[in-house]
């Protein structure tokens, strides 16, 4: 299954795949009224030290805690992508405790959000990919 | 008191800024900040350089750059920029340092010279349907065929250089430019089917897997150089000169020579690399001769040599001392071609045009009866296709690339080079600023233009009724001068446009 | 081969889920003594709350049975094991034999004898769908409430009520409030923001009841109309332990899920863990934890070998809109920072042990992968996660393995 990967010898930490996923995710056709004088929540997040950076999203686990540790059914592995039912998350973020990549997280409306590969959003190509400066992140089979 | 006001300013246009701070976290000038009390960028004019990082990465075309209409009385005499040389120097003492070519404003002869086409008479050849060769061997051509009993003929030819185009990448140092911008040129080159020049910088231990298509330089200061790096070459050039400084040797700052610098130019970490003006142990063509042969018996004979040398005033007579030496191969560079770090008064006020450079050694050496000794390269600076195509025309046999390569790897001509803190990842040694430059874009880039240029080669050779790069060269009747006086095209040996 | 599972809640679905990934063909058998389709057990406080219905309770979509040729037996319950015969003998009198048995039968409310409960007439226990659509029928604006137990369950319940009641009064024994998943600081600091909404009565038990009317061991009288009892949970070990199997405090099973008697595993609330964090077997009644060890006992029933090395005790408490996450054991050394919340990091010997988060619970996963691969941590590192959980703070090997695909899986 094609997943998203980021090759930390060319992350450079600019954050733009952040604000890339942001906009995909925002509904918006323009990324200024998308995104200005908003404090964006992406699903794909840059972490630093010193030199390294790395943006981490969900992995897609073959065997995933999340899904494992879901109180709910709302986290489903459908054809290896783990997608999230929104309407059946009850907010009580087991699955954030769970996921050891950090890469779910509460949204504004309170349920959780994570990476879904930008299947929802018909971005085609996942939009930190494709918006990434350095080809640092990359969406293929491994 | 600084007396020089910034040169450029940043436009931001808040309305589109989203405050993601990628232009603040991509700028190694430190331009951009963000101020946390107003959740808003501020911009630095003083410290930019005009390279475009920010403006190019901003997701919503926030950013640009714009020449400041600061300005000084005017002064035909006195420009702004000589006034504000003059408070560079009279501040820090220096000599004036500037990176990439010659950007004054004298002739570009390229731009004065147009392409012939067929009507007519002699049709011209769609290069999509029949056979267009651009390939090209370099190296001394043998003076007369022999042939077997059964009439074939028999090879016998020194070395040669093998190019699928009459291009290559040119000398540019491990040390000037970054490993990613080395791996880049040499994987595009492997891919292309032609050469890039390791410069005089040595040829880090990864790349000797690029070895087939690989020039190693020997240069005055000698460095990085050794037997392997000799042997596993498929040709050696020997630097006499550079278009950007000539007469001059090269200076990298010993802050430059860490780690796999150090050890690549094998000299110790810290030590400034000085390459001399003049090779101490060449004062004479005969001296040069000793070189050439040196080299040819440390490589036994297998790989062709080239001797490059910048575009001065008595070039001809030079360049025909260089063909009766040995060597290969010419390399000449143009006083518009590019580097590192040179002194800018030489820079700019030192060697000559290429296309006349050029045009004239081809003509000496015909003349002479030696032109099939040895090929002539050309560079500084070859821009585009139909420069290429006009040197050759002229009597090039193949062109080098270096400024053209940078650009289309991502380089924006700042021309800040000498502050090593390019935010191309190109012209730096700094690892977070390398790593921007990923070789798999970048090689992809190199190569995509190359394949663009071959494409438009072979139009206008199409164009001309001309099937092969063997067939245009030195053709200068498919050249015509437009706006040049009477000396300009004799020297160029044209006819003016309409002759 | 015929599989047989006692019980339909996470351990059972995890069974389920694991047997089929090995064996598409082999017949499932789920029996319950609850009518309905599998639900969500943790999701029956947020029911009351009116923020799930019946429909979006169930843990998995409604043809799950269907889909994964199971034959549920709902109503009936499982009173005896012959593991000799191989089958399990029902209440309805029906007997269904199997190859492969899992015991999943979770846990009970603990009733703690108190003179005078059982004349008290509305009590309530809350762990089941019954429990609540009972204790909803009850429910009044006017009702006053009380809730002997300051637990998750206790706390959940409360939550639950809030608004649809009069009043709500919580009794522990305890001096502080969700005491096996909180520490001092971090119980105060919940307590104080929803000490308006419930009455606590902490550090007291109730010694007896009369009717309507509950004796405090502080001296006070506390009146009430519904009583809720929350005290604890008891795994449902008897069927297993009455037929020879061996039982501590819960059933005693192998990494495998393996029971002392030959094909009868367990899983879930009912049996022991082995807990990582503090190196011992305890009862780990989570949901989590419940899944998973269903899932290894599916895959080892039907013949494949996984083990269940460790698992962790975390728990993710939403309470009055407050968010709270907690994982591994309290032992060691302890790092607080109370300057974004509350936020209490334990570490022992080098290697994160356990930690307690009140609001910023971004990214805990981090801090709960860093226990349980029990990752070295250098100062430095330390340093790092104590102001945020960051990958980082793994070695540059591990996380080029994690992030680069060759191990899409920790």
């Amino acid at each position: 299954m094609k997943r998203v990967y980021v090759n930390e010898q060319w992350c450079l930490g600019c954050r733009l795949c952040e604000y890339h996923c942001a906009f995909a995710n925002s509904k918006e056709s323009d990324m200024v009224k998308a995104l200005k004088d908003k404090k964006i929540h992406p699903n794909i997040r840059v972490e630093s030290k010193g030199n390294i950076n790395f943006a981490v999203s969900c992995r897609h686990c073959e065997d995933p805690l999340c899904v494992r540790g879901c109180i709910t059914g709302a986290l489903q592995r459908v054809n290896g992508l783990i997608t999230v039912d929104k309407d059946r998350c009850v907010h009580c973020y087991t699955c954030i405790v769970c996921c050891p990549y950090g890469a779910i997280s509460p949204s504004e409306d309170g349920a959780i959000q994570k990476c879904e590969l930008c299947i929802k959003n018909n971005n085609g190509i996942p939009a930190c990919v494709k918006g990434c400066i350095n080809q640092a992140i990359v969406y293929e089979e491994r | 008191m600084n007396y020089i006001y910034p040169e450029y300013e940043v436009v931001r246009n808040y309305a589109r800024c989203i405050t993601c701070r990628a232009c603040e976290n991509q700028c190694s000038n430190m331009v951009h900040c963000y101020v946390e009390c107003e959740s808003r960028m501020e911009s630095k004019d003083d410290n930019c350089v005009n390279c475009h990082r920010c403006v190019t990465i901003c997701p919503t075309r926030a950013l640009k750059i714009v020449k400041s209409t600061h300005t000084f009385r005017e002064n035909a005499n006195w420009t702004g920029k000589t006034i504000n040389e003059i408070y560079k120097q009279a501040q820090s003492g220096g000599v004036l340092l500037s990176s990439m070519g010659n950007p004054e404003n004298y002739p570009i002869y390229f731009d004065k010279i147009l392409i012939n086409a067929s009507q007519v008479t002699n049709p011209s050849i769609d290069p999509l349907r029949e056979p267009m060769e651009t390939r090209v061997f370099l190296g001394c051509k043998s003076h007369k065929i022999t042939r077997d009993g059964g009439g074939k003929i028999i090879p016998k030819t020194t070395p040669q250089l093998d190019l699928s185009v009459p291009i290559m990448f040119s000398a540019m140092s491990y040390g000037s430019i970054s490993y990613n911008a080395h791996e880049s040129l040499a994987k595009a080159s492997e891919q292309l089917g032609i050469y890039y020049n390791t410069g005089e910088g040595g040829l880090h231990e990864d790349f000797y897997k690029y070895s087939k298509n690989t020039i190693v330089q020997v240069a005055s200061g000698r460095f990085g150089v050794h037997k392997d790096y000799l042997n596993t070459a498929a040709a050696i050039e020997i630097k006499m000169g550079q278009g950007a400084k000539p007469g001059i040797g090269g200076h990298l700052p010993g802050t430059k020579i860490v780690g796999a610098v150090s050890r690549t130019r094998m000299i110790p970490e810290g030590s400034d690399a000085i390459s001399p003006a003049p090779h101490h142990d060449i004062y004479s063509i005969e001296d040069l001769r000793q070189l050439v042969y040196s080299l040819k018996e440390a490589t036994d004979y297998k790989k062709p040599v080239i001797v490059k040398i910048a575009a001065v005033h008595n070039i001809t007579s030079i360049a025909s001392g260089i063909a009766r030496s040995g060597a290969d191969i010419i390399a000449i560079d143009g006083f518009r071609g590019g580097t590192g770090a040179a002194p800018t008064k030489i820079r700019d006020n030192v060697g000559i045009p290429i296309e006349l450079a050029l045009a004239s050694v081809d003509k000496r050496l015909r003349d002479e009866g030696i032109r099939d000794s040895v090929s002539l390269v050309v560079g500084g600076s070859i821009r585009s296709s139909s420069d290429v195509v006009k040197a050759i025309a002229l009597g090039a046999d193949c062109v080098y690339i270096g400024s053209a390569a940078l650009i289309a790897m991502g380089c924006h001509l700042c021309r800040s080079c000498q502050s090593g803190k390019c935010n191309w990842g190109i012209a730096t040694q700094a690892p977070e600023l390398v790593k921007r430059l990923n070789p798999a874009i970048a090689h992809q880039r190199l190569v995509n233009l190359v394949i663009a240029w071959e494409h438009e080669i072979k139009e206008m050779m199409g164009g001309m009724g001309i099937n092969s790069i063997e067939s245009l060269k030195g053709n200068r009747l498919m050249l015509r001068g437009i706006g040049l006086n009477e000396k300009e095209l004799s020297i160029l040996g044209i006819y003016h446009a309409g002759e | 081969m015929r599989y047989l599972i006692i019980g339909n809640s996470a351990a059972a679905i995890g069974a389920v889920e694991g047997i089929r990934e090995i064996d598409k063909v082999g017949s499932i058998c789920l029996i319950s003594d609850e009518m309905y389709h599998t639900y969500s057990r943790p999701l029956i406080s947020y029911y009351l709350q009116g923020k799930t219905d019946k429909d979006k309770m169930k843990y998995r979509d409604s043809d799950f049975y269907e889909k994964n040729s199971c034959q549920p037996m709902l109503g009936d319950t499982a009173v005896k094991i012959d593991h000799k015969k191989g089958n399990v003998i029902l209440e309805s009198k029906n007997k269904v034999a199997y190859d492969k048995l899992l015991i999943a039968t979770g846990s009970r409310a603990f009733i703690p004898p108190i003179d005078g409960l059982k004349n008290v007439k509305k009590k309530f226990t809350f762990m089941k769908f019954d429990d609540v659509l009972a204790l909803e029928k009850e429910l009044t604006q006017d009702s006053r409430v009380l809730i002997m137990g300051a637990g998750l369950i206790g706390l959940k319940c409360a939550e639950g009520i809030y608004g649809r009641v009069k009043s709500i009064d919580v009794v522990d024994l305890a001096p502080r409030i969700l005491s096996s998943i909180l520490d001092d600081e971090g119980a105060q600091i919940i307590k104080n923001r929803i000490c308006d909404k419930i009455n606590f009565k902490l550090g007291a038990k109730v010694d007896k009841f009369n009717h309507n009317l509950a004796y405090l061991s502080d001296g006070t009288i506390q009146e009430f109309d519904i009583l809720i009892i929350a005290v604890g949970v008891r795994p449902n070990i008897e069927i297993f332990a009455n037929c020879g199997g061996v039982v501590d405090k819960g059933i005693v099973t192998n990494e495998k899920q393996e029971t002392s008697i030959t094909n009868i595993y367990a899983a879930g609330d009912v049996c022991e863990s082995y807990d990582s964090s503090c190196d011992s077997r305890r009862i780990l009644a989570i949901l989590p934890n419940a899944y998973a060890q269903g899932r290894v006992a599916g895959i080892n029933m039907a013949g494949g070998s996984i083990s269940n090395k460790d698992s962790l005790p975390i728990n993710a408490l939403g309470l009055f809109g407050t968010h709270m996450v907690t994982a591994g054991s309290y032992a060691g050394d302890s790092f607080a920072d109370t300057k974004h919340g509350y936020k209490r990091l334990f570490i022992k010997d080098g290697i994160l042990r356990g930690y307690i988060i009140i609001d910023h619970i971004d990214k805990a996963g981090i801090y709960t992968a860093l226990i349980r691969d029990k990752a070295p941590l250098s100062s430095d590192d330390f340093n790092l996660i104590r102001v945020s959980p960051s990958l980082a703070a793994f070695s540059d090997a591990y996380r080029l393995r994690i992030l680069s695909g060759s191990d899409n899986n920790i």
